[in-house]
């Protein structure tokens, strides 16, 4: 009898274990077709973008190929020679690093107060601050306008890159809470005992130990405020106009030229993957706010 | 948070200190601003105390409430397609080599994208005569398709565009709590002889929980304050179809500068949000 029943059971684990196999080549060619599927009708949007800034506007409006085939680069030309297309790109370079420089600085100590210390109100303190991120730019349009003209910073990258602190540093902290905490406290009490002061135990050793998360931080910081544009258009006019508001007015000025306009966005592509590129290996935690 | 021993300590408020200065500045001044709009008449440099009055106005108003139907309509939408889509693409993503990386840098490119571009592309994308998309719909496929006129055509468009634009974000935070799965649990469902099914219910998904609440929370978030995307795409047309809330708010406060609707309007609007992310957040505190 039990001999029987473990040939069964030997019998049934085979079948079972083969046609697992079976359907898991199909489920994993499946995928192999989905995911393909999926990235293609991903970058189809922007290849069609690109080629299109790689054409003459005739043959933009002309019979329409999926391949050009005649490929110019006079739209980039007109843009890296035109004064007033590129200071666009360098205004947008110009708030963004000093809005990641800016949020990181006031973000550092808070996420350490945050990870190692309980004190009165932190996690109400913690609360209102991510509620920051939650507060539609449409809603502080009016008034950060009006503040800022009446200090004087209207139409300087300082102006945008503060108003951008206000969804940045919520996050800022909040990505760097999670890293640090991952970080055994035994180490800020061993350094204490070795008698480092507490700036040099801060940028000789907790720094290093948390790069990975300053990095991550660091990069949504630099995401958010390049691509966010209401703050960024209403918070500039002339000297400080971002490459994003440039591109709008153009639209609706010129109408037409189809050759600069996507030249213009496909140059916006750029900064973004060459700084995805940097912080890949950490882009997945990092999504994560550094909490898995 | 963490909420093992930490030693208390009440001088960390000076390092939290800058961000509070920070915070106070952006944040919390320009709201003072705002609620001092909202309950006045301003009229050049009359100023009338008009206390509820604009948020009466604003509660009843027939466009602003289908505004706020609209954009309920478009984020419940947005979190149906995209939060499943994100698993999947999530589970599909190869795990290791260069192929992740490669994966992993071509998954984030459309969330560094400025939005106004994302726009562009997709105007350009989606139009029937120069457009590969709207080419291949209308031409190839031979669908009557306008983006620019037809209301459910502009509504689907914003849609797939949204989805373009923000599943890839589903997918890494997905991506990322896989990643922390150790390798033991799945040996020990193999060994079992779990099926695929049975391997996500009942390892992977408890695993995503968080990841998965910080997905629904930032998609809940940007698709209830979404703005440039389909502004530049449709301007909120044809006619009202997709004129979401954010995009009635912009009229009415830069638009028609009318400061008290717009400041009441606001206040309502920003107290919708932390409303259900408070609830949100509790739930997720209570998980995680």
């Amino acid at each position: 009898m039990s001999g029987l029943s473990v040939v069964s059971a030997g019998r049934h684990f085979a079948r079972s274990g083969s046609s697992r196999s079976f359907t898991s080549t199909l489920v994993g060619a499946g995928r192999r077709v989905g995911m393909t599927g999926y990235f293609i009708l991903l970058l189809l949007p922007i290849y069609w973008m690109v080629m299109m800034s790689l054409q003459t506007n005739s043959d933009i409006l002309g019979e329409f190929r999926w391949i050009p085939e005649s490929l110019t680069l006079d739209n980039y030309r007109t843009i890296l020679t035109d004064d007033s297309w590129y200071s666009g790109y360098i205004n947008s370079i110009k708030y963004t690093t000093i809005n990641v420089v800016l949020s990181l600085a006031v973000s550092l100590p808070a996420a350490y107060a945050f990870s190692r210390f309980s004190f009165v109100g932190d996690n109400h303190l913690f609360f209102w601050l991510l509620t920051n991120r939650m507060a539609p730019p449409a809603v502080f349009l009016l008034p950060v306008f009006q503040l800022y003209q009446n200090i004087g910073l209207f139409d300087t990258p300082w102006a945008v890159a503060l108003a951008h602190m206000l969804f940045n540093v919520p996050l800022a902290v909040w990505i760097l809470e999670g890293f640090m905490s991952g970080v055994p406290r035994s180490i800020d009490e061993t350094a204490a005992i070795d008698g480092y002061s507490f700036g040099r135990f801060f940028v000789r050793i907790f720094l290093p130990l948390i790069k990975s998360g300053v990095g991550v931080a660091a990069f949504f910081c630099f995401m958010f405020s390049w691509v966010e544009l209401l703050f960024a258009r209403t918070l500039t006019s002339v000297h400080a106009k971002p490459i994003a508001a440039t591109m709008t007015r153009t639209v609706s000025a010129s109408g037409l030229d189809w050759g600069v306009l996507t030249a213009a966005g496909s140059l916006t592509l750029i900064p973004g993957a060459l700084v995805i590129w940097f912080v890949r290996k950490y882009i997945a935690r990092g999504f994560a706010l550094g909490r898995v | 948070m963490t909420t093992t021993l930490k030693p208390r300590n009440n001088r960390a408020w000076l390092f939290v200190l800058p961000v509070i200065c920070s915070v106070a500045f952006t944040a919390v001044l320009p709201l003072l601003m705002v609620i001092n709009f909202s309950v006045q008449d301003i009229f050049g440099s009359n100023r009338v105390f008009v206390g509820a009055e604009w948020f009466i106005d604003v509660i009843e108003d027939p466009d602003i409430r289908s505004s706020f139907w609209r954009s309920i309509a478009f984020s419940v939408q947005v979190l149906l397609i995209q939060i499943p889509l994100g698993i999947l693409l999530g589970l599909g993503m190869p795990k290791k080599g260069v192929l992740a990386s490669v994966a992993l840098v071509v998954m984030a490119l459309p969330l560094l994208i400025p939005h106004n571009v994302v726009g562009t592309i997709w105007q350009i994308f989606g139009r029937g005569d120069i457009g590969l998309g709207g080419h291949v719909i209308t031409r190839t496929l031979g669908f009557d398709y306008n983006y620019a006129q037809e209301p459910a055509d502009a509504w689907l468009t914003v849609l797939v565009m949204d989805t373009w634009h923000w599943a890839p974000l589903v997918a890494l935070l997905v991506y990322a709590g896989l990643q922390s799965i150790p390798d033991p649990y799945y040996r020990a469902a193999s060994i079992d002889g779990a099926k695929r099914l049975a391997v996500f219910r009942h390892i992977e998904l408890p695993r995503l929980q968080g990841v998965l609440t910080i997905a629904l929370l930032l998609r809940f978030m940007d698709s209830f304050m979404v703005y440039t995307e389909p502004f530049v795409l449709t301007g909120g047309g044809p006619g009202t179809t997709t004129n979401f809330l954010s995009i009635s708010l912009q009229k009415i406060a830069v638009g028609q500068f009318d400061l008290g609707r717009g400041g009441a309007f606001s206040l309502l609007y920003f107290f919708f949000i932390q409303m259900f992310c408070f609830l949100f957040f509790q739930l997720m505190r209570r998980r995680l």
